[in-house]
């Protein structure tokens, strides 16, 4: 299967397999005109499979949400062509609005402008707790 | 501006001089008497409360101190919709400090965030209560002399008892304690908080039984299951009558252990179990008091400076 390369854009490399829909709904990529494409199950030497997003444009991506989603990815910036920046993430310590606190007798349940802010509180089991009443995200 | 939310937002040693300061308070009351001359506290109470309120105003009378504020969250503005972020704003143009009872887990971090003078959490629904916590630990210290080395059994609704959520918090962070955590399946401890004592390497198991562990505690902690925190009447009265310490239960327990409990009690002591020397609850109630005297002062100096 042959994908073209992209000119300005951002290629989500390392997705980890069956995780790129998530990912394109995430970041909202059914907003965009531009062209977009989703490589599932290709071939990866690391991990045996992975996802691949490309997409033919520079557009801004919060780069917490992608790294609360999956640390796996790597982010490749293209200009011009050629590979201008590339980044690893990592999962943030804070999360702000990416998920909502679905404990019942938190207080956003009731006061709707209220953020919703997780902090990461256990980097080796990825554990989001809620800086309201604790709940962990899920 | 410091706000006390959690009790860990003290720190240990912090707690040892709020603990000097409550028993120099217990012995020289006269000495305190003006502390808080033309200081407002305001005691904003969105959900009922007799104890911990009355606590906070008879604490600040003491300091010489003023009190406003309401008893229920029908006679606020809270009412009329209003946020707690615009209630907080607004009184803290009134008040020198704040003491906030809310039903939403989270409510006294947003008061903390949005108000200019210090907040007290006076309990955010089943989440932190750290006053009680206060008056806990000077009780245990007052009645076994120390809050290290001690076995601690925690009975009741430990899932919304935010009492036992602040306690157990408090105790990751003195020696030796081992905690005997005594409910029903369905109002076990939350995960978060199993996970924190291990972090901490607290000791603790879990049991259904009330007896199974008697004879080892130096402190029973005693909660009820509150029916405020249940979506389903049901599940509520399936659930509270599930631990009723009477004197036979006691038969098998040191005869120094101390039975302490955050109260209201509802029907798990039995009123025969009050004229027990071991009986601690209400001698928690007056070192509340004593405590809150002195966290209202500490806040107070330190908005000061």
């Amino acid at each position: 299967m042959i994908i073209g390369q992209i000119k300005d854009g951002i290629v989500l490399d390392h997705i980890t397999a069956g995780k790129c829909m998530e990912i394109y709904a995430a970041l909202e990529l059914d907003k965009l005109n531009c062209q977009v494409a989703i490589i599932k199950n290709a071939d990866s030497k690391k991990h045996g499979k992975k996802d691949i997003i490309k997409i033919d444009q520079a557009i801004d991506i919060d780069l917490d949400v992608l790294g609360y989603l999956d640390e796996r990815i790597t982010v490749n910036i293209i200009k011009d062509g050629k590979l201008l920046k590339r980044a690893h993430l990592e999962a943030p310590e804070e999360i702000k609005n990416v998920i909502k606190c679905k404990n019942p007798r938190c207080i956003t349940t009731t006061e709707q402008e209220l953020p919703h802010v997780f902090k990461l509180t256990d980097r080796e089991k990825k554990v989001y707790r809620c800086i309201y009443c604790e709940s962990m995200g899920k | 501006m410091r706000s006390v939310i959690d009790i860990l937002d003290l720190s240990k040693e912090e707690i040892a001089d709020l603990i000097a300061v409550a028993e120099d308070i217990i012995k020289n009351p006269d000495n305190y008497r003006e502390k808080c001359k033309h200081k407002k506290l305001a005691t904003l109470f969105f959900e009922p409360s007799t104890r911990t309120r009355l606590s906070f105003e008879a604490a600040m009378y003491e300091l010489g101190g003023n009190v406003l504020g309401f008893s229920d969250g029908d006679n606020s503005s809270a009412s009329k919709g209003e946020s707690v972020h615009d209630t907080i704003k607004v009184v803290s143009c009134y008040a020198d400090v704040i003491a906030m009872r809310h039903p939403k887990e989270g409510a006294a971090l947003v008061a903390a965030n949005a108000s200019s003078v210090p907040v007290i959490n006076a309990g955010d629904g089943g989440h932190n209560h750290p006053t009680q916590t206060l008056a806990d630990l000077l009780t245990i210290h007052r009645e076994k002399g120390t809050l290290d080395n001690l076995t601690i059994g925690f009975c009741g609704d430990l899932m919304f008892g935010r009492t036992v959520h602040s306690l157990i918090h408090a105790l990751t962070r003195y020696k030796n304690i081992k905690v005997v955590l005594i409910s029903p399946e369905e109002l076990k401890l939350p995960d978060y908080m199993l996970e924190d004592m291990a972090a901490h390497g607290l000791e603790y198991v879990e049991t259904t039984s009330l007896e199974e562990y008697m004879g080892e505690l130096d402190v029973l902690y005693m909660t009820r299951v509150q029916k405020e925190r249940f979506f389903n009447e049901q599940d509520y009265i399936r659930l509270k009558d599930s631990y009723i310490l009477s004197p036979e239960k006691l038969m098998p327990a040191k005869s120094d252990m101390i039975i302490l409990h955050p109260l209201p009690r509802v029907n798990e002591i039995t009123v025969a179990v009050d004229n027990d020397p071991r009986a601690c609850y209400f001698k928690q109630v007056l070192n509340g008091k004593y405590m809150r005297m002195a966290l209202i002062l500490k806040v107070l100096e330190e908005a000061a400076k």
